[in-house]
């Protein structure tokens, strides 16, 4: 049965790694929904955080596809509920229906979403959270004609209490100085 | 070592000496024009062979290295030059061969600009490279390159390319060169789970109906003598797939002969009655296990693989033991208890007697009019004694001189298997050659193949490689115009060749040769071919419209092999 998965890939910064993981899904036909890379909290180690719908299997094959790339230290899949993950949006709306009514203050407020920017033209607002709810605010503000919207690929934590990367690069540097 | 000032090409040709380097293959060109320009001052240290085509010079480091087991190594241009490698890499990267491929690219500040002869070699590349890099400053060259043959030689091998770009080339750096033995995010191979080597051994020592199939991963593990000593204490049956052959000897008792779709009858049949299958170095591919959801669904599988990414790929496994095949098998050795299994081996027996009523020996001693593949293949490899290496193209002559011809020693096989790729037989047969220079290699070609790389009879003609060519010709495009006769009513759509005098044409190139057709000439043909002193192309006429039986039906399950149409 197919679900949606959070797969993380910690790797080394090279250029043309993108591409060789993101070959990985093209190979298996299976579409990316978001895509987040970025620096990790290890200095020189990037993640990326790859959020697909697949089945089970397909998710283990892709991972240990991803972990065959050479500049590639670590893959690993999880479910939705095993990790705490959020996406950020934001809204560019009008600014006269602001001036003729307190609706989208008050969309605002419920939504627990914030005003970045207002300008005599606009305003920016930002919200985080799953997509269900900020593309609620988005179907909300849009009585208004959305100007812009833009929501960011996924960033996600994992609700394990064993950080899995650390204990990771631990027995790696034993293997490595096992080596010399 | 102290660093001296060198060039990046002096850099990249001294980093080849580094690595033990003695022959490469390439066709030069203007964006690696400086690395061609060190290289002429070690002419006494490498042999470099200049061919016709990329191609040719690819498919040949590809038969130099699966005869040495070394890395081949490969230079081309830029450009043209560099796409002409894809095909090789891409059959290198299916079929596990180690290769380094550098490539010339236009200077850095060019790049993406689309400057005369650039192509992205190295994003066109990523799909079908184990790794590959761009090179675009000389300092980078010493430990790109240690990491290229690092990468390529270890764990389950595969093809490196390297793209240098020419001011790099031409750069000047203090050149200090040391060998690669560690790439953080890279382990090539993990250490054998003792567990796994418990549990695999309680299945093998439990099993009534056990069969073992030799992979590639034995050669590749140089695992020959450990994988016969497995077999002769378990008295277990080995099939050999495709990439298998001539890991063991051909005449060994317990070799029940070769696996996929062309393969023997006893093996496929049996591998559905077996209880135990051990997968050794193989990878599960589609001609060898036919309809999946009806494969082995007796069997346990155990699986010792060292590439991570093949376990549970295409079959689940009851047992999975990561690692080198040769370490995993010495493990495996005392843990497994002494065995015959005699009436499991004579259900092969018995399967062994029907393939050579229905189909071996009409093959190999025919009595109907017309030369057959079998036969001529049969006569090579007794002249030879067995020893000589089969260098094959892809198609019927191919399924043929594997299931047909002898082996002794191991390495002695080269074919195009995971991509099959027509045109690899005779470059291939070229480079395996010049790597293996004191034996008999055969290349046996059909006339499809030997038209897509016919050029590089000029490059064995120019290094006086003395390759034997057995061109089996039936005028036909023949696997083709098999499945179009067994599986598309007899269309044949543009499978019919109308070909050139062969024996002219290498008579062109100043090789000798002659043609045959008549069965009572056969054998003083073969003589004379394999006599000769220098290479030598003989041409057999075969009969147009044989087949190559024993046959899987594509989407039928392996116990599913039909004997005849």
């Amino acid at each position: 049965m197919k679900k949606e998965y959070i797969l993380t890939v910690y790797s080394e910064n090279h250029i043309g790694l993108l591409t060789r993981i993101t070959n990985v899904f093209t190979r298996r036909k299976t579409n990316i929904d978001s895509l987040t890379v970025s620096e990790s909290a290890l200095h020189g180690i990037f993640k990326f955080t790859i959020v697909i719908h697949c089945t089970d299997a397909m998710a283990i094959k892709l991972v240990s596809q991803i972990e065959k790339q050479i500049d590639v230290l670590k893959a690993f899949y999880h479910t939705n509920d095993e990790m705490i993950f959020q996406e950020i949006a934001l809204y560019k709306v009008p600014i006269e229906p602001i001036y003729e009514s307190d609706t989208i203050e008050k969309i605002v407020r419920k939504a627990g979403a914030r005003i970045l920017e207002i300008t005599k033209d606009y305003v920016v607002i930002e919200k985080t959270g799953h997509k269900e709810d900020t593309q609620a605010l988005f179907e909300e503000l849009n009585q208004f004609k959305v100007m812009q919207f833009i929501r960011s690929g996924r960033v996600a934590i994992t609700r394990d209490p064993i950080e899995r990367l650390s204990e990771f690069l631990k027995e790696r540097d034993a293997f490595l100085t096992s080596l010399d | 070592m102290t660093a001296k000032k060198v060039t990046g090409s002096q850099a990249l040709i001294l980093s080849l000496m580094e690595e033990g380097v003695d022959t490469i293959f390439g066709y030069p060109g203007g964006a690696i024009m400086p690395v061609y320009d060190a290289l002429y001052d070690f002419d006494k240290e490498v042999k470099h062979i200049l061919t016709r085509h990329e191609q040719g010079a690819i498919h040949g480091a590809q038969g130099y290295a699966r005869v040495t087991g070394k890395p081949g190594i490969v230079f081309a241009t830029s450009g043209p030059g560099a796409t002409n490698l894809m095909t090789g890499i891409a059959d290198a990267m299916i079929d596990s061969t180690p290769l380094v491929c550098i490539t010339g690219q236009v200077a850095a500040p060019l790049l993406g600009t689309d400057a005369f002869q650039e192509s992205d070699i190295v994003g066109m590349s990523i799909p079908v490279t184990k790794w590959n890099y761009q090179i675009t400053t000389p300092e980078e060259i010493p430990e790109v390159m240690a990491q290229a043959f690092y990468i390529a030689t270890t764990g389950r091998p595969g093809p490196v390319l390297i793209d240098v770009t020419k001011d790099a080339q031409f750069g000047v750096l203090e050149y200090k060169y040391e060998k690669c033995k560690k790439i953080r995010s890279y382990v090539p191979e993990t250490n054998i789970d003792p567990h796994q080597i418990k549990a695999a051994a309680d299945l093998i020592n439990e099993a009534k109906k056990p069969l073992l199939f030799v992979g590639q991963g034995i050669i590749l593990s140089s695992a020959e003598e450990e994988v016969k000593a497995f077999i002769e204490k378990t008295g277990i049956p080995a099939a050999w797939t495709l990439l298998g052959l001539s890991a063991l000897p051909t005449n060994h008792r317990l070799n029940v002969g070769m696996l996929g779709m062309h393969g023997n009858y006893g093996p496929n049949k049996l591998t559905n009655e077996a209880d135990l299958i051990i997968a050794v170095g193989m990878r599960f591919d589609d001609r060898v296990t036919g309809k999946v959801s009806e494969y082995a669904k007796k069997a346990k599988i155990i699986h010792i693989e060292i590439d991570p990414a093949e376990i549970d790929k295409i079959v689940k496994t009851d047992v999975a033991v990561l690692g080198d095949a040769k370490k995993a098998l010495k493990m495996l050795i005392g843990n497994v208890h002494p065995n015959t299994h005699e009436s499991w081996h004579n259900e092969f027996k018995k399967c062994d007697a029907i393939e050579n009523e229905k189909v071996i020996q009409k093959d190999l001693y025919p009595t109907k009019p017309g030369l057959t593949m079998g036969e001529a293949i049969r006569i090579v490899s007794e002249k030879t004694n067995n020893e000589a290496i089969l260098v094959t193209d892809v198609g019927q002559h191919q399924m043929i001189a594997q299931r047909y011809f002898g082996f002794k020693k191991s390495r002695s096989n080269v074919t195009s298997g995971g991509l099959g790729t027509m045109g690899f037989c005779l470059p291939a047969a070229m480079g395996a050659q010049l790597g293996a220079p004191e034996r008999t290699v055969v290349g046996v070609v059909g006339d499809g193949g030997f038209q897509m790389t016919i050029q590089e009879l000029g490059t064995i003609a120019q290094n006086k490689l003395p390759v034997k060519i057995m061109l089996l010709n039936n005028n036909f495009l023949g696997m083709v115009r098999q499945w179009q006769q067994l599986f598309f009513d007899k269309r044949y759509s543009f499978t019919e060749l109308h070909n050139p005098d062969f024996i002219l044409i290498g008579k062109g190139f100043g090789i000798d040769g002659h043609t045959v057709d008549k069965r009572e000439d056969l054998d003083a043909s073969i003589q004379k071919m394999l006599d000769h002193d220098g290479p030598y192309l003989l041409e057999v006429k075969i009969e147009k419209e044989d087949n190559v039986f024993p046959m899987v039906p594509t989407g039928a399950s392996v116990s599913d092999v039909i004997l005849e149409p």
